[in-house]
């Protein structure tokens, strides 16, 4: 039918075609389905498993703030005042697990979930039932997971990393529960990933080249391959740990020919990776944001999409760098550390990019575009603390301290979490129809910046002071910054009450959003009515006029 | 592209499948941590049995009532090809275990590389490969080592063969010719039968005879997790394979529609490679 209509601006047109649409079926406001529960649990729509995501995301965010708050009221002061140390590291364990593994992957695969097939002009994720498995997996991994706190001798309690013999002969019982609730995760992770590199490569509309996709698409097409080349190694160790523990062998066990630091080997090359799958849809989402905002197409298209590719081949090469202190062969240390530093350039390109698009910009400051500026600013000085642990000598001394703490904290908190609010607040208008209220999303912002520079800035201090992570007592000296961090960690864990405020506010009414929700969106979600009906583009849009907007 | 994409409205097979999984996966938690709840195990392993049963029955229908496009079939095509990928990192973490193990672990604990302090531990220890003497003598390694030459040679040629009369029956199948395609299909699963049924005696007579064990040392830890996984995923591509050999008797498969058949095929072949991998760096090497 695309053909047979006259030519005009293609975006408009496929406006016209899928508004009128909308308004033939009148599916917006019909559903046919099942209602209830049983509408969300049987569902195999991208859109409603999209949301489902987003709001376990959100949910598991919060879990695993009131771990982290556990562990910042201790730190308050010196001395034991709050938990015992054994209950101490169950919090610090579960903060990074639940973090990982249940707040950011998760809220990354939602906005995936929903934006990948808007963006492409896809009626659908490639593969609508397995992608309503991947999500039913989570709730039962995590609350498996999370059951593990009421266990016999507690749950979880050697650090995100569970490094052997660490987990494997001193874990607690329920170790062999937390190896199982992270296969189940696992499966979801591959299972998610496969779908969403299905969707991308075989369901874009007619037309849409590989670079003429959004950059969320591309960073989502490489975070997907990272996904599916590294949670399988996970598995792999785990598996190996569960046999350690369950069944006698000495793969982590030197007496019986093993090696622990196999262990962190394997672990890293899956850990590695996994920064980069937390922070490279981070990258997708900003390089949508800064351009619709500074009303400029994004500077240097092609080079973000190379520097991604670049970032991800990397990743696989440098994974001893978080364990210069094991013991290892100077060849070994040297090549990774020239590895890692490698890393800063193609970063740098990106963070350059960004800063040129906004160059003689017309920029505005919507919530959104607040919370990308923020990114830009604070995921950069994560880059540099990265920089800094890259050095071998350096890294000698800040080994297991708090600078580690702020550093990774830097990257994950106003980097990974501010693009996904970032991310939600700029696409919540093609969500839900209204525009979030910007003044509680000022205050917002603002409380955030606050309050995460409060608690990690002053972790940097503490750190290259000598103060070691994963720690509920510490010496007298450390007692100011700890202080700081603390109060900066509540103001930051409160100020995220405002933003559930905003999202129930703006689903429930605020100003109404056209199709184009913002001026200088250019993507093509932004060409289906907001709130996006429930079906989009089951006639496949026709790109092939497109004059080429990115280059 | 035609808008034919077909997008299935709900299905309960998923939901219930997230659950079967959940309780099969605390089941076999309870009887490892707790040593009971085996019951629970089962009933949780046939209900994850039962959905994939089910849900992979409601795919078969909706393909021969012809609701899938070219479009479709790409999407199966790419999904069953990184799920491949994703099954090569898998067994590349083992392998690489196997690698670093005999190329650094074992060398290092006899004293070797620079620091050379591992040997201090146990200064009796010396490197070898196969390790029969574990470095805490609390753990006794295997007296005996599975020789290349025999079963695991029989195994090969199974194996090898197996993928051979595979792609002999896919040929046959492509052209049109179903009862050629149905005969190398059952050889294929004599073989593939054969194979486990030797792997099944090789573990038998590893355990009883050769002292090699789960507990013995690195060596048993590697032979039975290499090994025993690709088992495993040679379980999986008989089962499969029977799916698709009973599908050939009900009629079902055309000369250019077949993809499950050919899903499996790659999934046979994959086996197939990994286990080369096998004979070379458990076995002979």
């Amino acid at each position: 039918m695309a053909p047979k209509l006259p030519p005009q601006h293609p975006l408009e047109h496929s406006t016209a075609t899928t508004a009128g649409q909308a308004h033939e079926h009148d599916d917006h406001h019909h559903y046919g389905g099942p209602g209830g529960i049983k509408r969300w649990l049987l569902t195999t729509n991208h859109k409603e498993i999209g949301s489902l995501y987003l709001i376990f995301s959100l949910s598991m965010f919060f879990i695993g703030g009131i771990f982290a708050l556990v562990v910042r009221a201790e730190l308050f002061q010196p001395g034991l005042q709050l938990v015992q140390p054994e209950f101490f590291n169950q919090m610090t364990t579960m903060h990074g697990l639940i973090m990982v593994f249940g707040a950011v992957m998760p809220a990354f695969v939602g906005l995936a979930n929903w934006m990948i097939p808007l963006q492409v002009g896809a009626p659908d994720m490639a593969l609508p039932r397995l992608n309503n498995f991947s999500f039913w997996l989570l709730p039962v991994a995590f609350g498996l997971l999370l059951s593990t706190l009421f266990m016999p001798g507690g749950a979880p309690n050697f650090g995100w990393t569970f490094y052997a013999p660490l987990s494997t002969d001193y874990g607690p019982p329920s170790t062999t529960f937390f190896i199982f609730s992270l296969h189940i995760a696992g499966i979801s992770s591959i299972l998610g990933a496969i779908n969403i590199i299905a969707t991308i490569l075989n369901m874009r509309a007619p037309g849409m080249r590989m670079m003429d996709m959004p950059l969320f698409v591309w960073t989502w097409l490489i975070t997907a391959f990272l996904l599916i080349a590294v949670m399988p190694v996970l598995a792999g160790v785990i598996t190996m740990m569960l046999m350690d523990i369950n069944f006698g062998t000495s793969f982590f066990d030197a007496g019986g020919g093993g090696d622990p630091v196999l262990f962190q080997h394997l672990f890293w090359f899956f850990g590695h990776p996994e920064v980069y799958i937390m922070i490279l849809p981070a990258f997708g989402i900003v390089s949508a944001i800064v351009p619709t905002f500074a009303r400029k197409p994004l500077f240097g298209y092609a080079s973000m999409v190379y520097a991604t590719a670049s970032i991800a081949i990397l990743s696989f090469l440098v994974w001893v760098h978080h364990m210069f202190v094991v013991g290892l062969p100077l060849a070994a240390e040297l090549f990774f550390m020239y590895t890692t530093m490698l890393i800063a350039v193609p970063t740098g390109v990106k963070v350059f990019n960004w800063v040129t698009t906004l160059f003689r910009g017309s920029i505005t400051f919507e919530t959104p575009m607040l919370f990308s500026l923020a990114f830009i600013v604070m995921f950069t000085i994560g880059g540099f603390s990265g920089l800094m642990l890259a050095i071998v000598p350096a890294d000698f001394q800040y080994h297991d301290t708090y600078f580690v703490v702020a550093h990774f904290h830097y990257v994950l908190v106003p980097g990974a979490i501010f693009a996904i609010i970032a991310g939600v607040y700029y696409w919540l208008p093609k969500w839900t129809g209204h525009y979030p209220d910007e003044r509680l999303g000022r205050w917002h912002f603002w409380l955030s910046v606050i309050g995460v520079n409060l608690t990690f800035f002053p972790m940097h201090f503490s750190g290259l002071a000598g103060m070691p992570r994963r720690i509920p007592d510490y010496a007298l000296q450390f007692a100011d910054f700890n202080m700081v961090s603390s109060l900066g960690g509540f103001l930051f864990g409160a100020s995220q009450l405002l933003f559930v405020a905003v999202l129930i506010k703006c689903v429930r009414g605020g100003e109404k959003a056209p199709a184009k929700a913002w001026e200088g969106a250019e993507d093509l979600e932004w060409s289906v009515p907001s709130p996006a009906p429930l079906h989009t583009f089951e006639t496949p849009p026709d790109m092939t006029s497109q004059a080429p907007q990115r280059h | 592209m035609s808008g034919s994409y077909y997008v299935p409205e709900t299905s309960k097979w998923p939901a219930l499948g997230s659950a079967a999984v959940g309780v099969m996966m605390i089941g076999l938690g309870v009887v490892l941590v707790h040593g009971v709840g085996s019951l629970i195990m089962a009933l949780g392993t046939v209900a994850v049995l039962a959905v994939m049963w089910f849900w992979f029955r409601d795919v078969v229908i909706e393909s021969r009532q012809g609701l899938y496009d070219a479009q479709m079939d790409r999407s199966f095509r790419w999904g069953m090809g990184w799920f491949i990928f994703s099954e090569i990192m898998f067994f590349a973490a083992f392998f690489g275990t196997l690698y670093y193990v005999r190329t650094f672990a074992l060398p290092w604990l006899d004293g070797e590389g620079a620091k050379g302090i591992a040997t201090l531990l146990w200064p009796d220890f010396t490197a070898s490969w196969p390790l029969m003497n574990p470095p805490d003598s609390s753990i006794s390694g295997p007296h005996d080592i599975v020789s290349p030459w025999q079963l695991p040679l029989v195994n090969t040629l199974f194996l090898v063969t197996s993928s051979i009369t595979l792609t002999v029956s896919h040929e046959a199948l492509k052209e049109g010719l179903r009862a050629t395609a149905r005969n190398w299909l059952i050889v294929t699963l004599v073989l593939g039968a054969c194979f486990l049924i030797v792997q099944g005696v090789e573990y038998y007579e590893a355990y009883t005879h050769y002292g090699i064990t789960l507990d013995a040392g690195i060596y048993g830890s590697t032979f039975f997790l290499l090994t025993g996984f690709h088992g495993f995923h040679v379980t999986i591509g008989v089962v499969t394979l029977a799916v698709m050999l009973a599908r050939i008797l009900k009629g079902h498969f055309s000369r250019d529609d077949h993809f499950a058949f050919e899903a499996g095929a790659w999934y046979w072949h994959f086996v197939d490679v990994v286990w080369i991998g096998l004979f070379l760096f458990v076995y002979v090497f």
